[in-house]
């Protein structure tokens, strides 16, 4: 069985040019490879200016890679080729209330990727948009309500039912718990849960709150400045960490201290 | 004696229709060198408890409270100018997002220097400038920023966001306060610096016992650091005692269900399982449910929660609730 999404040698170098002769190469991810199966989450972890929302970048595509390949069902993902990766790989942000058009009812905001992506007529494309809703916890009768008019968590929900209603294999989630209320944090990982369970779902989450990272995730990555220093099961790495650079992160979340 | 006593604080919004009562009936007294953890998801009031504190709310919210004391002086009777007077010089307050609570367009050195109060500087006026100057420089020490020379000369924008932090804390620190409020200091931030934030907050009230009520949205962000801790949901009082006890023993369904939400506290149950959570959302200002506000949420809710609880105290630990769950941890 091939592996849901093979990323190999992905890297990323941000040239800087200051005049003609003076150009610098800022090296943002060296070259990663890994692998994703279906009904997995690989974690990133790491600092800011660690490389891990470059490899989300790379990943959904808004950034064209240095070198390497990606590969989604051994199929070669090319770039700058949206209309195929933007129905396979989604990303879900940080902060939802400014992700959403505030002009466009959630509707209309669900409507635009099924528009552009799919042959489905109105009268289907609402239909699904209902049952998308709901999927996420959601009402029928929010179809027709601003992003305003809804609190944090569910503005969360509607970015979440916008990542899954095109039924995506693999959902990229960058930072997306952070700004939660953390009894929203925890409906909306019971959520994220479910849904990888009923879709197969493949996750890449990037977080920087071990606690979630060890529940939410199977394996994960130790970034550290566009470096890999880890790589592995979660529990095996957060239990036995080996590198410098991990030890300091677990420690500096106090690890030991939330056992009961 | 009680540096801060607060017994029922209302807040209120006026409104040209009506009131809307944003903090209702909450307590909280800090004690000399105490470091207080006030824990609320968002919307709760903890940073209008802030505010109220410091005086700071404008004409639309009005405050009330049974008792108001700052160190056995009564804070309601006085007049805005002598509340002021006391406030300003012994307590200070950080901010989240310490990037944008700096003024953008003046360098660190300068925003600094204003901090420091001209009664601290002795001498002639030739003499001040220079002073004050150094008062700067040695605010930075501190707080743990030795390169102060770079620092001084450069713009909030040229600092990562925990040195901009510990220049705010240095700002906060100049006029060596009492008691030092922190609104979230660690909010948006990674999880390196906020321990080095914590750990400088955390030597401040040893070195200099200074008391800190530190106020976050998340209990396993403070309870390393706190002694006690105070919880608020939607603007009541849920329940207050030591670190030990909220987290241990909590009596409030609400505080259990945030310990049992958390991943960081619940180690020992399998990866992958479902947390326990409170069915529902926060409840916004304008559709406040009567009684206790938990109640539309509460997993033990009943018939006598539509009246809001009284708060019960059982050795220094208090609690809000009609079912609470002490009896469950025989």
């Amino acid at each position: 069985m091939t592996a849901l999404l093979q990323v190999n040698n992905l890297s990323k170098t941000y040239r800087i040019t200051k005049s003609w002769f003076n150009r610098t190469l800022v090296p943002a991810l060296e070259p990663v490879s890994f692998t994703l199966d279906a009904q997995k989450t690989l974690a990133i972890v790491g600092e800011a200016g660690s490389g891990k929302s470059t490899l989300a970048k790379l990943l959904v595509g808004a950034e064209k890679p240095t070198t390497g390949a990606i590969k989604l069902n051994a199929q070669l993902l090319q770039d700058g080729n949206f209309k195929q990766r933007c129905q396979h790989i989604r990303m879900i942000f940080q902060d939802s209330g400014t992700t959403l058009n505030p002009s466009l009812t959630i509707q209309q905001l669900l409507d635009e990727p099924l528009y552009l992506n799919t042959q489905l007529n109105e009268a289907q494309r609402t239909d699904l948009i209902i049952a998308t809703l709901k999927k996420v916890g959601l009402l029928a009768e929010h179809m027709n309500f601003y992003p305003h008019m809804f609190s944090g968590g569910q503005k969360q929900r509607i970015s979440l039912a916008r990542a899954i209603i095109l039924e995506p294999q693999v959902i990229i989630l960058d930072e997306a718990l952070a700004a939660l209320d953390p009894s929203l944090r925890s409906q909306m990982i019971n959520l994220l849960l479910d849904l990888q369970q009923q879709m197969g779902l493949g996750f890449i989450l990037i977080s920087h709150n071990l606690g979630i990272v060890r529940h939410f995730s199977d394996d994960i990555m130790v970034l550290c400045k566009g470096q890999v220093v880890e790589m592995g099961n979660t529990t095996a790495v957060l239990r036995n960490p080996k590198h410098k650079y991990t030890k300091k992160l677990i420690m500096s979340q106090r690890f030991q201290l939330s056992k009961k | 004696m009680n540096l801060l006593d607060i017994r029922n604080l209302s807040i209120r919004l006026l409104t040209t229709t009506s009131s809307i009562l944003a903090v209702d009936r909450v307590s909280l007294t800090m004690k000399e060198g105490e470091v207080r953890g006030l824990v609320g998801e968002s919307g709760s009031g903890k940073s209008l408890l802030a505010q109220a504190i410091m005086g700071v709310l404008d004409d639309k919210w009005k405050v009330d409270a049974d008792r108001f004391h700052w160190r056995g002086q009564d804070l309601m009777r006085l007049s805005l100018e002598e509340r002021k007077a006391i406030i300003t010089k012994d307590v200070a307050i950080i901010f989240q997002e310490p990037m944008a609570c700096l003024d953008p367009t003046t360098t660190i050195g300068a925003q600094l220097e204003e901090a420091v109060s001209g009664e601290q500087l002795t001498g002639f006026f030739w003499q001040r400038k220079q002073q004050r100057k150094l008062a700067a420089i040695n605010l930075l020490h501190k707080v743990g920023i030795k390169n102060h020379e770079k620092c001084v000369h450069s713009y909030p924008h040229q600092l990562t966001e925990a040195l901009c932090q510990r220049v705010m804390i240095a700002m906060a620190l100049a006029r060596k306060p009492l008691l030092l409020i922190a609104d979230e200091p660690t909010a948006a931030m990674e999880s390196t610096n906020q321990d080095q934030i914590f750990r400088l907050l955390a030597s401040l009230n040893q070195l200099k016992n200074m008391s800190i009520l530190l106020i976050s949205h998340d209990l396993e962000n403070v309870t390393h650091w706190t002694k006690n801790i105070t919880v608020m949901y939607s603007g009541q009082f849920v329940e207050a005692g030591t670190t030990e006890q909220i987290f241990h023993t909590p009596f409030h369904p609400y505080t259990r269900a945030l310990v049992d939400s958390s991943p960081m506290a619940n180690m020992q149950i399998p990866a992958k399982s479902r947390l326990m959570t409170l069915p529902g959302s926060i409840p916004i200002l304008q559709h406040l449910p009567i009684g206790c506000r938990l109640g539309p949420r509460c997993p033990k809710a009943q018939k006598a929660c539509v009246q809001a609880p009284k708060v019960k105290n059982y050795h220094g630990h208090q609690v809000s609730c009609h079912y609470s769950l002490k009896d469950s941890y025989k």
